[in-house]
């Protein structure tokens, strides 16, 4: 190892063990006055009485402070459903803004100094490793090492960093309150940006895209030979920062709809929800020119651009869940399933996914312009599950937590319904496929193995066949891992690109239907 | 239908192709392959792959496991000792026995040994088998000093790439005058030495292994060259070539000569026994400018192709169609179409295009009308349909110099080096050669030369 990269990974693991350590580094103290700035009217002076002995105490941890309005506030809502009495249960959750408002230490008396030694630290040491490591090794033996590694083969630091990414998205949708003192962190550049204080959401945007950005620095050394990688990354890496991070936050600070430009339904599975309806209808040119602009996506971007370029134009150059894990997630590619048994199961799953998506959908939609007569708040409890299992277990948890476990595309590859859509137009009318080439295929392997899509790419290259399948993302490792220049990633006339029965050149004796 | 029994020895490329394209056109016939070195078909141009923890040992099976059962192919996994064709009977070393109504050998090759002294030393091997892969996994695993590979070939710089991965020290004798030059012309053989030489391999030159010296353990301590030098190593790699694997059949009255002697249906002197493969030697060259010997994987695919398609139609003789070939050094990887000569000759003008860097070229080889007759391409990708077509339609190289763009296979993005290899062509012969323009995105985006 040379020295620059021990330092880099020294300087890594300082950020993290201090971002780690923040939270345990903070205690709360509520008053009256500060709950009842965060809670809304209709819940002020029931919360200000029953919060009454909180006032004045010091809670040294995050969890003492939640377990004591715990204890208040529970035993008052379970009562109220007991009685029954639906209207006045209190259904918000006031855990994270209470926190944060009651919260002192570190990171909100010195927020700079707190977020340069945590994530400044981490993106430094990651920037000057992968600086330092990239450089040493020859871009065609990038990917020489993984099954050797703890971290990339399923070993001890790969389980570590699973359990560590699972808890952190655990913790993020549903104990958000033990990150406050992190969040309070980002709040002045969230202030800066949106002109608003900082939520966990902010916080987890802000990490996520510091995230691809590094990671992202790491694949241009890493494919510096192959433009095509680094143009894709380069892309990845804007898409994220602006349409992802950057516009959203400056649309809040001139007053318009949070809104991403490149999210779409049904990976966005709220587009249609009553009250972004309501917020896109409320919010004058701007809010419809969203709708719209959302609609057009739906109907006319996804089948005219995966037409001309396959689905790859939106999953390995634009999306954000496509940047994360074709950035960090790039070195656990290797780890998705390729037997037959998982392509099933993918099939299922994630059409299955698509399916609940659109029931989901049409349901609320139908609801909403017929006043919520149909079926009431039904589709409300239909959006928590969903938005329970599919959009924070299957796609946040499972979805990144699992990296080190089961590769870096489980949620594009099992669960994502954008994906699904997409891909049923890149099998069914698209330009795009990955061509074999001619008869030069060796049977060996890497194609396939490092298909972060578990596509068995080798299955097709060996018989001399077109690789067309809805799952591929056109992420194009395939093509550069291939020894012997057999695989590219092409767009081309429709006529010939599935051919069942190839003829494998080289062999004048017969005309051979493989 | 044919319900006969079909017994392949050797489940490499050419007999398990074999094997599945007899089950694809013969649902009666039963299909058993045999072979002592692995359970499963498995890749072996991918071994280097596994030693580099690029791939694991299953990554190289192109066919999961229930692939077999459902296309009821029965593998048997023991080694083949007698054979009594009068019989038609297997004797495996178990001492079972297995009888066959059509014998098919497949058995590859085996790394070449020249009978230097204290090649059967520990510490000293080819690689061509897993079992190879395996030994070589375990010799160098630990506080190796130096390897010293023999023979500059594929396998050889193979070699020498995954012992450069654990950071071995590799000194690389090479008997010739220059790296592969049974292939490679000379300006192709000074890039790659270039590119080898820039991975800190010792390479020499015109040298060859004279004795291979043991410690006290009888283990490799250091080999002799013919210079005389003493090198200190504690592992050596045989990389001389290889050589049919058919020791077991001699003396079992098949007619053999380096591989099983074969007519070009692939019959061996023995009724009902065919070979394909390494193993197999034609009687006649399979084409103009082909060895009797075909040690390839195309070839062997090829093989078991052919072999099948006669047990399901009518026979046909092995025709194989334009050369072709690829590989990679290090990162340079290289291909070839046609025929290519090694030398310079009057007969063989050449057109020759190497990139400023050095690390990417392109060779074409005219007849004496100016028509293409083969192609040699580093560092960057060509497609194999179009150069198959170009060859076989005799093309003026003018024309396809005219259309190389089409003839690229790098990703896209690519620098374009058929503007550079089209001017220089231009240069060259004086022909006009009127180029496309690239596109604009291209000229933006696109990689520079």
């Amino acid at each position: 190892m040379r020295k620059s990269e021990v330092i880099g990974l020294i300087l890594f693991f300082v950020g993290l063990s201090v971002f780690t350590t923040l939270p345990f580094l903070s205690q709360y103290r509520l008053s009256e006055e500060l709950l009842r700035s965060q809670v809304k009217d209709i819940h002020r002076d029931q919360l200000a009485e029953l919060m009454q002995p909180m006032y004045g105490q010091t809670y040294p941890s995050t969890y003492s402070f939640l377990t004591a309005y715990s204890s208040y506030f529970q035993p008052y809502n379970e009562e109220l459903k007991a009685k029954q009495a639906w209207d006045q249960v209190i259904w918000d959750d006031y855990g994270f803004a209470l926190a944060k408002a009651a919260m002192d230490g570190p990171g909100k008396t010195n927020p700079w100094i707190s977020l340069g030694l945590s994530i400044g630290l981490i993106v430094l040491g990651g920037i000057l490793f992968n600086f330092s490591r990239q450089d040493t090794a020859h871009a065609s033996l990038a990917h020489t090492g993984v099954f050797h590694s703890t971290l990339k083969n399923r070993g001890l630091l790969g389980m570590l960093t699973g359990t560590y990414l699972i808890l952190f998205y655990v913790i993020l949708y549903w104990f958000p309150a033990y990150l406050a003192p992190l969040v309070w962190m980002v709040d002045p550049i969230s202030q800066f940006l949106s002109g608003g204080p900082a939520s966990q959401w902010f916080l987890y945007g802000l990490v996520y895209t510091l995230a691809i950005g590094v990671m992202g620095v790491r694949m241009l050394l890493k494919y510096r030979d192959n433009r095509y990688q680094q143009l894709r990354t380069a892309s990845l890496v804007f898409f994220q920062t602006a349409f992802a991070f950057i516009i959203p936050e400056v649309l809040v600070l001139l007053n318009k709809p949070y809104f991403d430009f490149k999210n779409i339904w049904p990976l966005d599975y709220d587009f249609f929800y009553d009250y972004q309806l309501d917020t896109f209808i409320s919010s004058g040119g701007l809010g419809l020119f969203m709708l719209i602009w959302g609609i057009l996506l739906i109907v006319l971007g996804v089948p005219l651009f995966t037409y001309f370029y396959g689905k790859r134009w939106y999953c390995s150059w634009v999306c954000g869940c496509g940047g994360l894990a074709e950035t960090v997630g790039d070195g656990f590619r290797h780890l998705s399933d390729k037997s037959l048994k998982a392509w099933q199961w993918e099939r299922w799953m994630i059409h299955g996914v698509l399916a609940l998506a659109i029931v989901m959908t049409t349901l609320t939609i139908v609801n909403y312009f017929s006043s919520f007569s149909l079926l009431g708040q039904v589709t409300n409890q239909l959006h928590s599950f969903y938005g329970f299992a599919i959009g924070s277990a299957f796609a946040g948890v499972v979805g990144t937590g699992f990296y080190p476990m089961m590769g870096n595309r489980v949620w594009c590859r099992f669960g994502c319904p954008l994906a699904a859509y997409l891909g049923l137009v890149q099998r069914f009318k698209s330009r795009f496929r990955i061509t074999t080439n001619g008869g030069q295929c060796i049977s060996c392997g890497n194609c396939s193995t490092h298909c972060e899509m578990g596509i068995d790419v080798r299955a097709y290259a060996q018989q001399g066949q077109n690789i067309v399948r809805s799952s591929c993302v056109g992420c194009g490792v395939c093509a550069s891992v291939c020894p012997r220049g057999v695989l590219k990633l092409e767009n081309g006339p429709e006529e010939g690109r599935i051919h069942e029965f190839p003829i494998l050149i080289g062999n004048d004796s017969i005309k051979l239907r493989s | 239908m044919d319900s006969r029994h079909y017994v392949i020895i050797g489940n490499g490329v050419s007999g398990i192709t074999f094997a599945r394209h007899l089950r694809k056109g013969n649902s009666q016939a039963r299909i058993t392959v045999i072979s002592g070195e692995s359970p499963f078909f498995f890749s072996r141009t991918a071994l280097m792959y596994v030693y580099m923890g690029q791939l694991k040992w299953e990554h190289t099976h192109p066919y999961e496991p229930h692939f077999w059962k459902k296309n009821r192919i029965e593998l048997l996994q023991a080694w083949v000792r007698t054979l009594d064709f009068d019989t038609k009977t297997l004797g495996l070393e178990s001492g079972e026995t297995l009888n066959y109504d059509i014998l098919v050998l497949a058995t590859g090759s085996k790394p070449a040994f020249f009978g230097w002294p204290g090649q059967d030393l520990k510490g000293v091997q080819g690689l061509y088998t897993k079992q190879d892969l395996e030994l070589m996994e375990t010799t160098t695993s630990n506080g190796i000093q130096r390897a010293v590979i023999v023979g500059g070939g594929l396998i050889g710089i193979e070699m020498a790439e995954m012992l450069t991965y654990k950071k071995i020290p590799v000194t690389f004798l090479v008997r010739e005058g220059r790296f592969w030059e049974q292939v490679l012309p000379e300006q192709e053989t000074s890039l790659v030495q270039k590119h080898i030489l820039e991975h800190s391999i010792d390479l020499r030159l015109k040298t060859e292994l004279k004795e291979i010296l043991a410690d006290e353990q009888g283990i490799v301590r250091a080999v002799v060259t013919t210079e005389g030098e003493e090198i200190a190593c504690s592992f050596v790699g045989i990389a001389t070539g290889v050589t049919p694997n058919v020791e077991f059949l001699k003396n079992t009255g098949l007619s053999i000569g380096k591989g099983v002697q074969v007519n070009s249906y692939f019959e061996s002197s023995v009724p009902g026994v065919y070979a394909i493969g390494d193993c197999a030697e034609f009687a006649q060259s399979p084409g103009p400018g082909r060895r009797t010997l075909e040690q390839v994987w195309y070839t062997g695919r090829m093989h078991g192709e052919t072999l099948a398609h006669n047990f399901c139609h009518k026979p046909v003789s092995y025709q194989p169609g334009v050369w072709f070939n690829s590989a990679k050094f290090f990162a340079i990887e290289f291909q070839t179409y046609g025929v290519v000569s090694t030398e310079p000759s009057e007969r063989a003008p050449y057109f020759y295009w190497e990139h400023r860097l050095g690390k990417v070229s392109f060779r074409m080889e005219l007849d004496g009308e100016g028509k293409i007759v083969g192609v040699i391409n580093l560092g960057f990708r060509l497609r194999h349909a179009f150069f198959d077509r170009a060859i076989r339609e005799k093309w003026a190289g003018q024309l396809v110099i005219q259309r190389l763009e089409e003839g690229i296979f790098d990703p896209e993005f690519y620098a374009p080096y058929h503007l550079e290899i089209q001017q220089a062509f231009q240069s060259q012969f004086g022909l006009e050669i009127s180029t496309k323009k690239r596109s604009f995105l291209q000229k933006i985006f696109g990689a520079r030369l």
